[in-house]
């Protein structure tokens, strides 16, 4: 016994010369939670595969601000809106390269061949590019672009026009989403000549501040520094690796140890030990997000507003923030952020009132016993990091008024369809802002055509959804926040919803990183980002 | 011994089409579909979903699917991944290489070292050597592997900085796959220093994943040794006054290997299934991690395929196995 663990002892000990934490300057190393699903942002909804496509290959014709939801001009310079808000015109940018990679030499600069292919290939299903590389784009569909988006014009070389069906004051923020990325005509032309189209969603060429060099499947992504990026400046990095470490406490372990800067995701439970390393630094942002309890109105006894108000009184919110957020949350009092513009300051929650809420019940004719299910989703979600301990709570909750609580759950998918379908009494659920405009919180979530869809309450009252459907048509922001503001005063007092919590975002990184910014949108941009 | 061959193979064939059937029918039962999943919280438009479902062949009854899926398999197509549009064979054999490595690695730990443990314990039965060791082995066999490795990297990589956390090398090298294997391809490479970076990578994840090997090794050598240390040839060899080392190494050992290969020809299985925690622990690029996601995302040729390729892999090392005792002992070459 004691042989064989002295040699492996002895070569242990070897081995210690070899590599251990990285040398190269200007190298930034980031520990990514899991392989994108691939390239190409159209074909995606989730944060793993933006990151490592469309926030590094890609541009966009405009884009949101780092660490902001607004937006700022991208490969387009400047645009303008015909008065009846129909058409975009777009002057692009001139002198614009896309990368150089062993596939592809591009032979021109940008232009507006590039963005018409771009936006052909998501809303024209009969596109050849989409006969050669069949693919869904999900994003494209649940924003509607597919469908209001009538022609996509090549006015000149640089300049393109956008004629739309129905006005779509989100029009812009939408395609500064990472699914509007724009891709090289020039290089999918070459790759449908070869036959070899589904490459795409494999060696990205963009214009973006960094060039894809390779990915290796769950081991690393490696790209490096622009040096000819437009925006001059903006790439202070010579090389970007994304090591992707799938378990949360080994990417802290890394982090530690210096085998990466930056990392994804910090669990809960490890945000006081990293505060406490003198090595790194945890920033952290209200999130994007808002996770809720949605009340299905159109079943007994939910359909009334007394009940609905006094289960909302009932809930301990300060308790499940502190047991289910570990602190990293903050109540909700609106169905959307309060980062997000328009969001209504005045609105206040109701007092956490038990006798209330049991004479309401009373009033109502609600007897001590009913039955009502409480749906709790089977994933964790930023929104919700623990959805079955705040259903038990909310159960416990509930029982002190005398309100039988049954918690349901089903697998992820089947959740959702259900609960689109309005099978649930009441469904916890939530929501992450795509594109930083008022109406992807209200009218995607409680606009009276979501229903049957994200619309959970099953909730269309008329005074509301005129409010929000009007405000879609019109391109000042002052006058359509305050139409957004009245919507949410309608909304808070009809209780479609209880609002239980925007989570925080913690950042951990390591002290040499410089300039990092946190993503309203849970992305991870690196350009704008250096190291000391 | 021909005969022994293709009598085996006969029994195959039909094994391999009952785990197709399985592998179908168990990820085909799961509720959700990849469409509900690649769209999440997001609106679900019933147009798109119907097309979507239509491109993927999984709006055909279920017969019918299974049925282009065996016709696709006799012609050697596993299908295309749905989550990632890549043939479903080169994905496995991308990553497959890196869980071979792995897993060999952890053999190698686990069978010398399970080997030793288990004839000390049998020659000092009862000794405070023995339930050491044996102790020892229970407590590996039923370690929870997540928390075993956890508490290895925090100790050796975060705590005295002997080994790294994770990954299969040291980032700064861009070694190109030639083979998959990184030992060989840090040797075919001419990067200075990448071998021992990849051997140094690989030192916790082979102990981690070689824990459970090497318990249940030691466990079948100490029986078995202890079978055969009281048979009768080892008492007539200690009376023509034979060394102790030579009647362990020789004559009680070699008897004693039967069972033992046995054993480690199961644990290949056991290595190739279940390298998923290792693999997860140590971002290690395998197999294991690769289904589990597939599952996940019901990215059902990814599942069905990785199944099938995986259960080939153990039905041939059983056959191997099998055709191997043939050669070393004909009795089981000549029964029926």
């Amino acid at each position: 016994m004691h042989t064989p663990l002295r040699t492996f002892t002895l070569a242990t000990a070897l081995l210690l010369g070899a590599g251990s934490a990285f040398a190269a300057g200007k190298t930034l190393i980031y520990c990514s939670e899991g392989s994108p699903a691939g390239f190409d942002p159209a074909r995606y909804t989730a944060g793993t595969d933006m990151d490592a496509s469309a926030e590094t290959v890609f541009n966009r014709l405009v884009e949101f601000e780092r660490g902001s939801t607004q937006i700022r001009p991208g490969l387009a310079e400047k645009w303008d809106i015909s008065s009846d808000g129909l058409t975009y015109t777009f002057t692009l940018r001139r002198g614009v390269k896309f990368h150089t990679t062993p596939n592809f030499k591009p032979t021109r600069d940008f232009n507006a061949d590039d963005v018409v292919f771009s936006f052909q290939r998501l809303i024209d299903k009969n596109h050849p590019f989409n006969k050669a590389a069949p693919a869904e784009y999900p994003y494209v569909t649940d924003m509607g672009m597919d469908s209001n988006i009538v022609a996509v014009e090549k006015v000149d070389a640089n300049t393109v026009r956008f004629k739309l069906k129905a006005v779509d004051a989100a029009f812009l923020q939408n395609l500064a989403m990472s699914f509007a990325s724009i891709q090289s005509s020039e290089y999918a032309d070459s790759l449908l000549k070869s036959g070899k189209a589904a490459q795409i969603n494999a060696q990205p060429v963009g214009t973006g501040p960094f060039v894809f060099k390779s990915y290796q499947k769950d081991s690393n992504i490696r790209f490096d520094g622009n040096k000819d990026y437009w925006r001059k400046g903006e790439v202070q990095l010579d090389k970007l690796i994304f090591a992707i470490t799938p378990d949360a406490s080994v990417r802290y372990q890394k982090l530690q140890k210096g085998e990466c800067h930056i990392m994804s995701f910090p669990k809960p439970a490890d945000l006081k030990a990293m505060q406490g390393n003198a090595a790194l630094t945890v920033p952290n942002q209200a999130g994007f997000n808002v996770g809720f309890l949605a009340y299905n109105v159109k079943h007994k006894p939910l359909d009334q507003l007394a009940v609905r108000q006094a289960l909302d009184m009932a809930i301990n919110k300060k308790a499940i923030i502190d047991a289910v957020y570990q602190g990293a949350g903050q109540p909700a009092t609106n169905p959307m952020p309060p980062t997000q513009w328009s969001y209504n300051k005045k609105l206040k929650d109701p007092a956490f009132d038990v006798a209330k809420a049991k004479s309401l019940l009373a009033k109502a004719g609600v007897k001590e016993g009913t039955e009502i299910t409480l749906w709790a989703m089977p994933v964790q979600r930023p929104y919700n990091p623990n959805a079955k301990l705040m259903a038990e709570m909310i159960q416990a909750d509930w029982a002190k008024i005398g309100i039988k609580a049954k918690i349901v759950t089903y697998e992820w998918g089947e959740y959702l369809k259900r609960g689109k379908g309005g099978e649930h009494d009441s469904m916890l659920v939530g929501w992450n802002g795509d594109n930083g405009d008022p109406d992807n919180w209200l009218g995607v979530n409680l606009g009276c055509s979501a229903v049957g869809g994200n619309n959970y309450a099953q909730w269309c009252q008329k005074e509301f959804n005129d409010l929000i459907v009007k405000a879609r048509t019109i391109n000042n922001q002052a006058e359509r926040s305050k139409m957004y503001e009245k919507a949410q005063e309608i909304f808070k007092q009809e209780v479609p919803w209880t609002t239980i919590a925007h989570s925080t975002v913690y950042q951990p990184m390591r002290k040499e990183v410089q300039g990092f910014k946190i993503s309203p949108f849970n992305l991870m941009s690196f350009y704008g980002v250096s190291l000391k | 011994m021909f005969g022994f061959v293709l009598r085996r193979l006969a029994v195959v064939i039909p094994t391999f089409l009952g785990i197709t059937l399985l592998a179908f029918a168990l990820i085909h039962m799961i509720p959700g579909d990849p469409v509900l999943l690649l769209v999440g919280e997001r609106n679900l438009d019933p147009e798109f979903y119907k097309a979507a479902m239509h491109r993927l062949g999984l709006d055909q009854p279920l017969y019918l699917q299974y049925w282009h899926y065996l016709s696709g398999l006799l012609q050697g197509d596993l299908g295309t991944s749905i989550r990632t549009h890549e043939p479903v064979v080169k994905e496995f054999f991308t990553l497959f290489p890196a869980t071979v490595e792995l897993s060999l690695a952890a053999m190698l730990f686990a069978t010398p070292l399970g080997l030793v443990a288990g004839v000390v314990a049998a020659t000092r039965r009862g000794t405070v050597v023995d339930h050491g060791v044996m102790g020892a082995a229970l407590t590996g066999y039923s370690m929870p592997i997540f928390w075993w490795g956890l508490m290895l990297i925090m100790l050796f990589s975060v705590h005295l900085g002997w080994t790294p956390v994770s990954g299969r090398i040291a980032l700064e090298y861009d070694i190109e796959a030639k083979t998959g294997f990184m030992l060989i391809d840090t040797l075919l490479s001419d990067e200075e220093g990448a071998f021992l970076s990849a051997l140094h990578h690989l030192v916790l994840p082979a102990i981690v994943l070689g824990t459970i090997p090497l318990a249940v090794i030691a466990r079948m050598t100490r029986s078995a040794m202890l079978e055969v240390l009281r048979e009768d040839y080892i008492r007539t060899a200690r009376a023509k006054g034979l060394s102790r080392l030579r009647i362990i190494v020789v004559h009680a050992l070699r008897n004693a290997l039967m069972p033992v290969v046995t054993v480690i020809g199961l644990q290949v299985g056991t290595l190739l299934a279940g390298a998923v925690l290792t693999e997860t622990i140590f971002s290690w690029p395998g197999v294991g991690k690769w289904l589990i996601d597939a599952i996940g995302q019901r990215d059902y040729p990814s599942v069905q395929g990785g199944i099938l390729l995986i259960g080939t892999m153990i039905i041939l090392v059983n056959l191997l196995v099998d055709v191997l005792y043939g050669v070393i002992n004909p009795r089981i070459r000549h029964a029926r």
